[in-house]
């Protein structure tokens, strides 16, 4: 990064420490602010749970309260549900930053845009994909789960809401322009997570059968960090262009 | 040349069939700002935007010191503080929270400088209320307080003065006059005049095509 000798005369006349903020702490940043946010609109962060219950609570009354049948089921269900529910909240993961003028502030802040958005995903994650694993394991039970599975529910659910987190964060920043997105949102992401929830119902259905789950587990586990290593750059990309 | 800081050389944008900016050049030293006029729809604010980077110009450059910023467009952005039309803020947070992650992610703000940029610009009394409660002006006067914080020698201004009383716009034109002073350069997309010394003041009309 070059300085000029011009630029250099305007940090000279500030006050205080005028180092850069590293990445690390601006992304921290980002994800204390989203979080603060967050707890600031609750309406919006109960949403995407509040569905996740509804649905699970639902489909006990529409099948059938025989516990054996609702136990055959309950991985489709939970991960269906839990799909649905995370891409509830997908509408607003960069929304707001758009209409108020905070994204061109991020794409102009000298910070690494990629960085500043992953950290947005992660605070995504930790605000609905960490509720819903939470969640996960008592709608189970109302489904007839044995609480044996209960481990293998939170797990195969924290670590595949990290994958669809971050699918539809580039879903979220592809239609950042579109008015009424959710449609458009929902034909972009639903695809790209139809093997996380292949994997999720399956590490979930072999840990209510009291099997090894490890396999199916691993798979989502590859597609997370694989998520991790090219969605924020798609992200990025995305954000830039809408920019425009 | 060598005392030359931001230039612009040729600038061609399109958007769609419309051709917004046709081969527009600038030049601005360390201490001038430049004044960009012209009627509505005549591109200021596109030339603003490719200044910065959020546009990409089909054709032309834009040269910071002599460099082109598409080679180092970090380096630029950690140069620059852009305030377009809306104040960067978030409703659900206050000024002072507001300043503390907008400009904490360019750089670390004390409290003591929070205090003193909210100070300048008359915010002191309403600082820790939620900005959703805030007039149009008090807004734009927190977006004036993180520019100062910004501590950084390019400022580029999309209508700066908007929703401000006379008082709002005499501080933005004393700040600009202080950040000129200190060897900073200013382009601004202004309708109406900008109390800054002749001598510092350069202007650019835009004609419509």
């Amino acid at each position: 990064m070059h300085r000029s000798a011009a630029a250099a005369a305007p940090r000279r006349a500030g006050a205080g420490a005028l180092a850069m903020t590293s990445a690390l702490a601006a992304a921290r940043l980002t994800l204390v602010r989203d979080l603060r946010l967050a707890f600031r609109k609750r309406g919006q962060l109960v949403q995407p749970l509040v569905f996740f219950a509804i649905v699970t609570t639902l489909f006990p009354l529409a099948i059938s309260p025989e516990l054996s049948r609702l136990r055959d089921v309950a991985p489709g269900v939970l991960w269906v549900a839990a799909l649905l529910s995370s891409l509830l909240a997908l509408e607003f993961l960069f929304r707001d930053d758009a209409h108020d003028g905070t994204l061109e502030q991020y794409a102009l802040s000298g910070q690494s845009l990629t960085w500043l958005l992953f950290a947005k995903t992660v605070a995504h994650w930790l605000l609905t994909g960490l509720p819903l694993a939470v969640m996960a394991p008592l709608a189970g039970l109302s489904l007839g789960v044995p609480a044996s599975a209960v481990p293998g529910i939170v797990v195969s659910v924290a670590v595949g809401s990290v994958a669809l987190s971050l699918i539809g964060s580039v879903g979220a920043a592809l239609t950042l322009g579109v008015k009424r997105s959710g449609a458009l949102l929902s034909l972009l992401t639903l695809p790209l997570s139809m093997p996380v929830l292949i994997f999720g119902a399956r590490a979930t259905e072999l840990s209510i059968k009291g099997g090894d789950f490890s396999a199916p587990l691993q798979l989502l586990g590859a597609l997370a960090v694989l998520g991790v290593t090219l969605a924020p750059l798609a992200t990025a990309a995305a954000v830039r262009i809408n920019l425009e | 040349m060598s005392d030359c800081c931001l230039q612009g050389e040729n600038l061609h944008l399109w958007r769609g069939a419309r051709h917004v900016l046709r081969g527009v050049h600038f030049s601005v030293t360390r201490g001038e700002c430049l004044q960009i006029t012209g009627s509505n729809g005549t591109g200021k604010t596109s030339l603003l935007r490719t200044v910065s980077g959020l546009m990409y110009a089909e054709e032309g450059r834009v040269l910071w010191d002599g460099r082109d910023v598409r080679k180092d467009l970090l380096g630029f952005h950690a140069d620059l503080a852009y305030i377009g039309h809306e104040p960067p803020l978030k409703a659900d947070l206050t000024p002072r929270e507001n300043l503390r992650y907008w400009i904490g992610v360019r750089r670390p703000v004390s409290r003591d400088e929070e205090d003193q940029a909210l100070h300048r610009v008359g915010a002191d009394s309403w600082s820790d209320r939620p900005v959703r409660t805030l007039s149009a002006g008090q807004k734009r006067r927190v977006a004036l307080a993180g520019l100062a914080l910004m501590a950084v020698p390019l400022w580029l201004l999309d209508e700066p003065t908007t929703n401000l009383d006379t008082e709002g716009q005499r501080l933005v034109g004393s700040l600009i006059e202080e950040h000129l002073a200190a060897g900073g350069l200013v382009v601004a997309a202004i309708h109406h005049d900008l109390s800054v010394s002749a001598t510092a003041l350069r202007r650019l009309e835009l004609a419509r095509e």
